[in-house]
């Protein structure tokens, strides 16, 4: 009955470290640090201060809960800011 | 005397929790840098400006930053969804907006068509619908078709922005007579929003009733933008105060304007 173990197996999905261990930024894949928060996302994309906005999976982020809050992995993070527009 | 003891103040332009003396609004895009872009707004004797949500990019050179040259203290800074097809994307990102600039302020667009960036009719009254829910002041993009100011306006908008002509085009006021419809109906203000390509595209929006003006490219797109900045502040009131004057009615025929009598003979 060896074909048996082997048939499973076919099915078993092969794993995809693009989408293990990472989330994406603004649309695009970036490495998920585990523990990561937004506030530490923010220091180190130089986003902080005034004119920051954060969406995680299509909910804002509120900048009081920057800092508390996770980031997971496969989560879709927006950052967004202020531009010149009409 | 002075003109302010001969012509009553104007009433201030009330729109929600704000109140502006200028008519005029000014968008932030297409200056060729950002000094340039302060001075006009200064100029322009503008009180509120709008500017749009973007992503924030990849890797940025250390430079000139926009907010460093945007008086925030000075105007009132009015959020947009420019560049957004669809309800969901403009209602998030008058979310972001919100949660950025702690402002309930919003300028929608939820705009149709990449080549003609006009207004998509149905998603612009959802995304209203939604976002008037929410407590979003609400100032909407629309086209100059007068059902559709009538239904978004029905809807809970707090002002209904009618385009001149399409964004950025510069061809003026194309469609007078649907602008007068559309004032005349009007229950809240009606704000000429794009299409606009000089001073005299200004006056004449005004001169119809337009309780206010927004327009962007055709300050930054001019040779010299500060000094139509000055131009369009000017027409702006100008067309104002010939709208509360009231014109005249056309005639067919000459009238003339010096006596008939007493002319002398040969």
């Amino acid at each position: 009955m060896l074909w048996q173990p082997l048939f499973y197996n076919a099915r078993v999905p092969k794993p995809d470290s693009t989408e293990l261990d990472t989330f994406l930024l603004n649309g695009l894949p970036e490495k998920h640090l585990r523990g990561q928060t937004i506030s530490e996302l923010l220091v180190k994309k130089a986003a902080t201060g005034l004119g920051v906005a954060v969406e995680r999976n299509q909910q804002v982020v509120k900048s009081s809960e920057h800092s508390q809050t996770l980031i997971e992995v496969g989560d879709k993070i927006e950052i967004v800011r202020l531009v010149g527009g009409g | 005397m002075t003109d302010s003891t001969l012509i009553a103040a104007d009433e201030p332009l009330v729109l929600g929790d704000f109140s502006f003396k200028s008519r005029l609004f000014l968008g932030t895009g297409k200056y060729t840098t950002y000094p340039l872009m302060r001075d006009a707004l200064d100029i322009s004797g503008t009180e509120c400006v709008t500017v749009a949500v973007r992503r924030i990019p990849e890797n940025e050179p250390a430079g000139e930053r926009f907010l460093d040259f945007l008086d925030t203290e000075r105007y009132t800074i009015l959020p947009n969804t420019a560049g957004c097809f669809d309800a969901e994307s403009a209602i998030r990102t008058s979310r972001l907006a919100r949660e950025m600039l702690n402002t309930n302020l919003i300028k929608l667009e939820v705009l149709g068509d990449k080549k003609t960036l006009l207004p998509e009719p149905v998603d612009t009254l959802k995304a209203t619908e939604v976002l008037v829910s929410e407590g979003f002041t609400v100032l909407v993009y629309t086209s100059d078709d007068v059902m559709q100011a009538k239904r978004l306006q029905e809807a809970g908008a707090t002002a209904v922005m009618p385009a001149g002509a399409p964004i950025g085009s510069g061809q003026g006021i194309l469609n007078p007579l649907n602008l007068r419809l559309i004032i005349e109906q009007a229950t809240v203000p009606i704000i000429v929003d794009a299409g606009v390509g000089q001073s005299s595209d200004v006056a004449i929006a005004m001169e119809l009733g337009s309780h206010g003006v927004l327009m962007n490219t055709a300050v930054a797109a001019a040779d010299d933008p500060i000094r139509m900045a000055r131009a369009v502040k000017n027409a702006c009131s100008a067309g104002r105060d010939s709208f509360l004057a009231g014109r005249m009615d056309k005639r067919m025929y000459a009238s003339a304007s010096s006596p008939q009598s007493n002319l002398i003979t040969s």
